[in-house]
């Protein structure tokens, strides 16, 4: 659906939005983003990228410094948060801790005078929507991590709002709860239909929820793309970096034909590409290649490719896969991972190997 | 490692009880926590519970009375004041003889101070009356002394009356001349069986010369009601001289004749006391002697409530004397109004202490503490600068036209100074408990409430205010507390009606020495606070509170 | 010797006369005494001039070191306090009249042997002679006469030129509008109240004891009552006045000579029915033998008559003793006349009071509810 999104049926779009605190750096430069309605869209980035205050922005707690935000193609910029009707979970959950789980639930729906049985009749179906309906006459201390987490949830959707922003809602929860969490948020948001903006730091939560992924860093969209597209297909050496495992050699392209090139390092070794942020002989690049896609097994290789030598320097077995480190081209710090089959070789320490890989899956991004 | 035993109990790898093992190592880590506390635990008791013992203690002491006139309240015993009569001569012979003793000891002025708060003039009575005491009686020792001139010397009533054993110790101690002190007297058996009343009043002379003048009662004439005494003893009993030794009996039997032949008057102690001030002769002062002879009263507590013991029970004060009920009350009110506008002025303070980016924070943090380093008295005194009528504040409402130059607001020497003072003073006592709870306060919950629809006002009352609860409750306890107590405040810039409860219990303390009232006075305040301390805990639980 | 021949005495200081300030250099030796005392006195100025005139000297002629504590408006509390706590850390206090009488009450101050323990006046007279009427009980040895009296600003426009020239200024809002100052306690205005009212000086404390006699003075306080900034320190009224925050207003005699001498404001001294109090030593009981001792020895020094009237070079107050008054003469700094400012001077005394102290011990705690009642109104 993503890809058929068309600026004028936009759900929300941020248009040319710059922010500045101090009117001397800009910590959100030139944004341009828009959303269809029912998306899901994750803003991912390191922290200090502009990610959060764009969600800020969003929800009204912030002030665009130039630029408009558009809702349902209304420009949002002067109402106030409490009139957007914008739903919201924090970090934190930030639940009310004077009330009970009924209490934070029935609040959107009082401030928004309603009377007492619809109200009890929305709280109720808000709190069996995430499970929680015997909890409750409970105080949110009194509730576990997990479970604080879906009632912040249902009280973000109980007064069924079109636009649902998440502020790193998984951040305090152990490894299998969150993982368990991101499955029913996506399963809720995509069942309800509505349009959410995630903010997450972290990719594999990025990856795993999202119709869309938008990778800030340094107050701009690196990329906005699909998942799959994001991990294969990264538009530069930032996202290629910060999505997935990653490893870098640096060199200069000394040829370029069609699809491919070729590709000299630093260290006098030749190697296949494929052409991304290069445009011509002579461009420093970074390529990048996934450590699933190298090939240990000359055989499988295309012939006519270029190879690298590199030595063995640890082998750890992961269980399901095994992860190789490498001293290639100079660099020690070169990992392949391979699956845990049955004839697969497990490389000794010291080994000396060849390795190489198919151009397409080699990017010669741009040098940063 | 452990076994257990045949009958379940679990033991220890050196083959004792686990219970047992568990308990000793226990109360070694207890032993080591105890001692780390002691000194806290011993500097407590020492320095506040043993002085707020001590004060509950005085607010109900009443020793005096009885340890002063123990004659008197045991004579007075029979007496009773809806007779509308004063008391018979027991009583004032009684008193009599008390009051000697309490003379040299000069005890009866601190009698006359502590029975003056019941009723005022009796602090001169007793020290007029403390003067005339030794003459009283007198026509009854000089009528003696004109029987006999050997009445006039001191040795004829030690040889009377001592004990023989007494007599040869006190002679040898009178040789030797060392600096140990005299052999206590000891009456003589015979004395004692035959001459009941004089024995007893001598002795109690001899005592007293002994212990409080360090004299010889071998060289001082005893007090004429040892020579009434032996008047009466004979008149009781006319053979009694049989008893003594041949030298005596014809000393006391020309006593006896003397007194039947009329030479010897009749002691009227009463006439005496009535002589020396016509109060004695009225019921009034042997009223007020009886009703604070026990030696525990409620006289304090009553007082510092405005009633008052009579003897026909509890009544409350004459209107004009009634000032401590009143003045709990507005302490009270006043501490109120001060909290309510601490609460007022400090809330936002402590808002914006914890909402500002830390180093303005910082800023205005040391404003907030600004006060805490000043001394008290420089701080009222800048009050007083800045609020007299030609003070800076009316200046400048006069120079702004606010307010007529000759109708310059009053905003000191009232209830109004003591509540801008006071608030100015106790503020940080507010402010430092919310800021301290406000900063727990993420402000993601305001987020929250606005991203549900609530507006600005709504969040704040609903989401951000009970939550900021518990500093107010903390805060409100501190500055309740603190300003009930303050007296110093008050007492510069309140005037007239600004001053408080403790103004009373300093002035009582320090001035007026009525610690017996202002220890009533203290406890019942100790016991308000309890009180609005326990109502405190009923309404908002104290649980809730949070001092950071 | 009464204490209107005391007074009269004073007349002899007016005369110029050179007062002779040599030391005793013949002190005394002093037996088995302590090296070292504790004072308790009231700090500032006051305390002050008992330094210059006699602690100082006594301790460049003995080498005792004397240690001040400046306590004694709660004197007989802390007296107390120390008697029960069975150590007693002041080896001589600094009283008022009435607190003196109330530590002898109590049994907290020793009973002094004037003729013994203090020193004769140089002609030979015994010092209780000299002393006269000032001994007011057996506990205390005076040192000075203070009185009380009232301050006025001399440059109130309303008054037209026209000054207070007696006590029943305070009470006449009319000619006489502004603020007053009156001490925070009955003791005193009571008095002035029945006298502005009309009872002779010899009745006052006949009508205060009688029926309804306070009701009758605080009427006549009523009067002014909402006229009054009430006073608890005897700094206030200088400040007061001086602030332009009260036209007049009473206080010690010395607080005003400060305030007019020293600190030159426009404020002028209304002497009529100035009320006299007497300030001495008490020696507190329960001192050790050495304790006592230097006590005495320092005492004979520092009341002799040529020290209290040493005294008055630093403080326009009166010393206690006859013989001292001829020796009294001009300001240890500024030079000036001591006399116009003395309470003692004939011109100053045509109507003066004294408290009745044994009426105000036996009243007292009765008379203050009353008042703080009568206040609250």
């Amino acid at each position: 659906m993503a890809e058929g999104a068309m600026a004028n049926d936009a759900f929300v779009v941020f248009d040319r939005v710059q922010k500045s605190y101090d009117g001397v750096t800009l910590v959100v430069k030139d944004l341009n983003l828009s959303l269809p309605k029912g998306e899901f869209l994750t803003m991912l980035g390191p922290s200090g990228s502009g990610k959060t205050t764009c969600l800020m922005m969003l929800a009204g707690f912030e002030t665009a410094t130039h630029g408009e935000i558009r809702l349902n193609g209304r420009n949002i910029n002067t109402v106030p948060p409490h009139k957007r009707g914008i739903g919201m979970v924090f970090q934190n959950y930030a639940l009310f801790p004077h009330m009970t789980v009924a209490e934070n639930l029935a609040f959107p729906l009082e401030v928004r005078k309603l009377d007492k049985s619809v109200r009890d009749e929305k709280v109720k179906r808000a709190l069996d929507m995430v499970q929680m309906g015997a909890f409750a006459g409970r105080r949110p201390s009194q509730l576990s991590g997990g479970q604080q987490q879906r009632i912040a949830l249902a009280r973000a959707l109980v007064f069924e709002p079109e636009l649902v922003l998440m502020d790193e809602p998984l951040g305090a929860l152990d490894k299998q709860l969150r993982e368990h969490m991101q499955f029913e948020i996506t399963h809720l948001a995509h069942n309800l239909g509505i349009t959410t903006v995630y903010v997450t730091h972290d990719q594999t939560e990025a990856l795993t929820m999202s119709d869309r992924v938008a990778v800030f860093n340094d107050g701009r969209i690196q990329q906005l793309a699909p998942p799959s597209e994001l991990y294969e297909a990264p538009v530069n050496s930032f996202v290629a970096q910060f999505i997935g495992e990653n490893n870098r050699l640096m060199g200069t392209v000394t040829e370029i034909t069609g699809e491919t090139c070729v590709v000299r390092l630093d260290s006098g070794d030749i190697i296949d590409a494929k052409p991304v942020n290069v445009s011509k002989v002579g461009d420093r690049t970074q390529v990048s290649i996934r450590p699933e896609r190298v090939e240990t097994n000359k055989a499988r290789l295309r012939p006519g490719v270029h190879t690298l030598k590199a030595e063995v320097t640890e082998f750890i077995y992961m269980g399901d896969i095994f992860r190789t480190r490498l001293k290639v081209a100079g660099h020690d710090d070169f990992v392949i991972k391979t699956r845990n089959a049955p004839d697969q070789i497990r490389h000794q320490p010291g080994q000396m190997i060849e390795i190489g890989w198919l151009p397409e899956d080699c990017r010669a991004l741009d040098a940063p | 490692m452990t076994e257990q035993t045949a009958d379940g109990l679990m033991l220890a790898a050196d083959g004792k009880p686990l219970k047992q093992s568990l308990n000793r190592a226990l109360r070694r880590q207890k032993l080591r926590a105890f001692l780390l506390i002691a000194p806290l635990l011993i500097f407590v008791l020492v320095t506040f519970i043993a002085p707020i013992g001590d004060m509950l203690f005085r607010s109900v002491e009443n020793d005096i009375v009885a340890d002063t006139l123990p004659r008197t309240v045991a004579a007075l015993a029979d007496w009773s004041p809806d007779s509308g009569a004063p008391p018979g001569e027991p009583v004032y012979r009684a008193l009599a003889s008390d009051l000697l003793i309490a003379v040299a000891a000069k005890t009866h002025t601190q009698l006359g101070t502590r029975l003056n708060y019941e009723d005022s003039g009796f602090s001169s009575l007793l020290r007029g009356t403390g003067r005339d005491v030794d003459d009283m009686g007198e026509d009854v020792g000089k009528a003696l002394v004109a029987v006999d001139p050997v009445w006039d010397e001191p040795v004829t009533w030690t040889n009377l009356l001592g004990d023989p054993a007494w007599i040869s110790a006190q002679a040898d101690w009178a040789k030797a001349g060392d600096k140990t002190p005299e052999p206590p007297f000891v009456p003589s058996a015979a004395a004692q069986k035959n001459l009941p009343l004089t024995a007893a009043a001598y002795g109690d002379f001899a005592r007293v010369m002994q212990t409080v003048k360090e004299d010889s009662p071998t060289e001082k004439r005893p007090w004429n009601t040892v020579a009434v005494s032996l008047t009466e003893d004979l008149k009781a009993n006319p053979s009694a001289a049989a008893a003594f030794g041949a030298d005596w009996q014809p000393r006391l039997s020309a006593v006896v004749a003397a007194e039947q032949g009329g030479a010897i008057p009749a002691a009227d102690f009463m006439a005496a006391f009535t002589e020396s001030d016509k109060a004695w002769g009225t019921p009034q002062p042997w009223e007020v002697i009886k009703t604070f002879s026990p030696r525990f009263t409620s006289g304090y507590f009553l007082n510092a409530v405005d009633l008052k013991m009579t003897p026909e029970g509890i009544a409350p004060r004459s209107e004009a004397e009634r000032v401590y009920l009143m003045l709990f009350l507005r302490t009270m009110v006043l501490s109120l109004v001060i909290t309510g506008t601490c609460i007022l002025l400090g809330y936002p303070v402590a808002w914006l202490l914890a909402n500002l980016p830390a180093r303005t924070a910082n800023l205005l943090m040391i404003l907030v503490l600004l006060p805490f380093w000043t001394s008290l008295l420089v701080r009222t005194s800048a009050w007083k600068v800045l609020l007299q009528q030609q003070g800076v504040i009316n200046d400048l409402l006069v120079w702004a036209g606010l307010v007529a130059d000759n109708n310059r607001l009053v905003l000191i020497n009232n209830q109004t100074g003591t509540i801008i003072a006071m608030t100015h003073i106790l503020l940080p006592f507010m402010i430092l408990p919310l800021y301290s709870v406000m900063k727990t306060i993420p402000p993601s919950y305001l987020r929250a409430a606005k991203s549900l629809g609530a507006t600005d006002w709504t969040a704040f009352w609903r989401v951000y205010f009970p939550q900021s609860v518990p500093g107010i409750g903390a805060g409100s306890i501190l500055v309740f507390i603190l300003a009930i107590g303050y007296y110093i405040t008050p007492e510069l810039v309140g005037g007239a009606k600004g001053v408080f409860i403790s103004n009373r219990i300093a002035y009582h303390i320090g001035t007026s020495l009525n610690w017996g009232l202002a220890a009533a006075l203290g406890s019942l305040l100790l016991v308000v606070v309890l009180v609005l301390y326990w109502v405190y805990d009923r309404i908002v639980g104290i649980d809730n509170v949070k001092l950071g | 010797m009464t204490l209107k021949s005391l007074l009269s005495a004073t007349a002899l200081a007016m005369l110029p006369l050179g007062a002779s300030a040599a030391f005793a250099e013949d002190l005394p030796p002093c037996d088995n005494c302590s090296d070292s005392m504790v004072l308790m006195s009231w700090g500032g100025a006051y305390q002050a001039s008992q330094v210059a005139a006699y602690a100082e000297p006594y301790s460049k002629l003995t080498g005792v070191k004397i240690t001040w504590d400046e306590g004694s408006n709660e004197a007989i509390a802390k007296m107390r306090a120390a008697s029960e706590a069975g150590n007693m850390t002041y080896s001589l206090v600094d009283v008022e009249g009435p607190d003196s009488q109330r530590a002898c009450d109590e049994g907290l101050a020793e009973e002094i042997d004037f003729d013994k323990d203090l020193a004769a006046a140089p002609d030979g007279t015994a010092a209780s002679k000299d002393f006269g009427s000032a001994i007011i009980n057996e506990c205390f040895v005076p040192q000075i006469v203070f009185s009380t009296t009232f301050g006025y600003r001399t440059d109130v426009k309303e008054w037209n030129g026209k000054v207070p020239d007696n006590l029943c200024a305070i009470f006449d809002l009319e000619n006489f509008p502004g603020m007053r100052a009156l001490e925070k306690r009955p003791k005193k205005n009571l008095e002035w109240a029945l006298l502005c009212d009309g009872v002779p000086k010899e009745e006052l404390y006949t009508v205060l004891s009688s029926e309804g006699g306070v009701d009758r003075a605080l009427a006549k306080l009523d009067t002014i009552k909402d006229q009054v900034v009430w006073w608890s320190a005897g700094a206030e009224t200088p400040q007061l006045l001086a602030d332009g925050e009260v036209v007049m207003g009473s206080t010690y005699n010395g607080r005003l000579f400060s305030a007019i001498v020293e600190q030159k404001q426009p404020i002028g001294m209304l002497w009529d029915w100035q009320v006299f109090d007497f300030d001495g030593w008490v020696v507190p009981k329960g001192l050790d033998e050495a304790q006592k001792n230097r006590v005495l020895h320092f005492l004979n020094f520092a009341t002799d008559t040529q020290r209290l009237a040493d005294q008055a070079k630093y403080i326009s107050y009166g010393p206690a003793r006859a013989s001292s008054q001829p020796l009294v003469s001009t300001h240890a700094t500024l030079g000036i006349e001591m006399a116009p400012y003395m309470p003692t001077n004939p011109a100053n005394q045509k109507n003066y009071l004294v408290n009745n102290i044994e009426w105000w011990a036996d009243n007292q705690d009765e008379v203050e509810v009353a008042f703080q009642n009568w206040l609250s109104k």
